[in-house]
């Protein structure tokens, strides 16, 4: 593993707990733009959570204009 | 198709493909790739530029002018509003269209084009400069070489952040915004709208925009910090159900606007950044049509001067010539943005009302931003600023 890898590792608080509904999503890119982690990845119609970097610091969840990612405290199945 | 390029541009909006076309102008191979399917295409924008902003770069035509403007309106929280009147100042464009032909000028010019075309990764040299991109295209992963490439990836810009620069925006400066093309919108057909408030769009405005035949372009962003208690689609939900209920929903999208200053660093070895990706937005109108097509010329150019001098650290000229240009006009328009988007709800309304009183053939842009001053006099040096240099 790489030190950035080390670092995302270690930040985690455990489990992945951000969630994005992918039918609703609008592929606007709003989250990718504000993850500070690049641990989002977005093509024309497709986005996923790159499990092992993600922090779940949430600021996607808060730029998302349509409310389609979710803060889930149960933690989420990774892609 | 080549098997290598010059310069390869990432992304075909309107910075793109400026930065192709005045690329591709003098001489050099250029390739644009473009991860949708088409160009122009889905629209995410307010769509509304100044005619000067449009007329730097190509000729006005009625096939991407949705409408001509020549007023604007400004309504306080208390709904008073204030008429400010323009000979043709701007448009209201059909931007599927007009991206369309702006990337048919770069084409004119001799870049090539291919959509559909994700780009996922860069290439290095040994000594770690950018010598090409990663895609995936009909499913098969690809490589090409290049000796520059040019990131006009919009807001959710990787690019930049492979090649090393910091590029990451602060949550609190992304306008997450929504906006819908509704029909049977009755206001002027030549106005630009502006609402503000914290009930219709907090710390920025809520817009409508007229597109002709009642259609209308309608928003408003809202800053992480906004958006962590209520998002941008609750506000429009909540507007348009009190003003126009019954309004026919053409088309609805969301999008980004990264309102702040440009980045620190827009080039490297290798590397440049345009429009959106560099955060060339003005950052006090959230417009980056105009801004984002300058900054991709000046990218354009100068990377080809760097290729045909065989010299590539000229690229790294391009920071200053985009500062000198507009990007320190933004620092200033930013320092605005932070003292107008927090005036309280009484502050627009006493704004507004003091607006009223001049005769609306006096009114100016800049007279009512130096009536907004005299309630917020630590703005004043900012504001001289803007209307004397």
């Amino acid at each position: 593993m790489s030190d950035s890898e080390i670092k995302y590792r270690m930040a985690k608080t455990g489990k992945l707990m951000i969630e994005i509904l992918p039918d609703r999503c609008d592929y606007c890119g709003c989250c990718v733009g504000v993850c500070p982690e690049d641990a989002i990845e977005l093509k024309e119609a497709e986005i996923f959570i790159i499990d092992p970097r993600c922090t779940n610091c949430a600021k996607c969840v808060w730029s998302c204009p349509i409310e389609v990612i979710k803060f889930n405290k149960e933690g989420v199945q990774a892609h | 198709m080549n098997k290598e390029y010059d310069i390869i541009v990432v992304g075909a909006g309107p910075a793109g493909s400026m930065a192709a076309r005045f690329a591709a102008e003098r001489g050099v191979s250029v390739l644009m790739l473009e991860k949708d399917r088409d160009v122009g295409y889905p629209v995410r924008c307010g769509e509304a530029i100044s005619k000067a902003g449009v007329e730097e770069f190509i000729q006005s035509d009625d096939k991407w002018i949705a409408s001509r403007i020549s007023k604007f309106s400004f309504n306080a929280p208390d709904g008073t509003e204030v008429i400010i009147e323009f000979g043709e100042a701007g448009y209201v464009l059909e931007r599927r269209i007009f991206d369309y032909e702006l990337a048919r000028t770069a084409a004119e010019a001799g870049a090539d084009i291919l959509t559909r075309a994700y780009v996922n990764g860069l290439l290095f040299d040994s000594d770690g400069k950018v010598s090409g991109v990663k895609y995936e295209y009909n499913g098969e992963q690809k490589e090409i070489k290049s000796k520059i490439v040019i990131a006009a990836d919009g807001v959710e810009s990787r690019v930049g952040r492979w090649a090393g620069l910091k590029t990451h925006i602060d949550f609190r400066d992304m306008e997450s915004a929504v906006q819908i093309t509704a029909a049977n919108i009755p206001v002027d057909q030549n106005t630009l709208y502006f609402y503000f408030g914290k009930d219709v769009a907090p710390n920025g405005y809520f817009w409508i925009f007229p597109k002709g035949h009642n259609k209308a372009n309608i928003g408003l962003g809202v800053s992480g910090i906004i958006g962590k208690k209520k998002s941008a689609q609750s506000f429009l939900d909540d507007f348009m159900n009190k003003h126009y209920p019954n309004a026919p929903v053409l088309t609805k999208i969301a999008g980004g606007v990264p309102c702040s200053v440009t980045l620190d660093k827009i080039s490297g070895p290798g590397i440049m950044l345009v429009g959106d990706a560099a955060r060339q937005v003005n950052p006090l109108s959230g417009g980056g049509i105009a801004s984002g097509m300058i900054g991709g010329s000046i990218a354009g150019r100068i990377a080809a001067e760097a290729i045909k001098m065989n010299k590539l650290e000229h690229i790294l000229t391009y920071d200053k010539a985009w500062h000198d240009r507009l990007g320190k006009r933004h620092e200033t328009f930013n320092r605005i943005k932070e003292g107008i988007y927090n005036f309280s709800d009484e502050k627009f309304n006493s704004i507004a009302h003091s607006v009223l009183k001049i005769p609306i053939e006096k009114r100016t842009l800049g007279k009512v931003f130096t009536t907004a001053l005299m309630n917020n006099p630590s703005l004043l040096l900012d504001i001289a600023k803007v209307f004397v240099i």
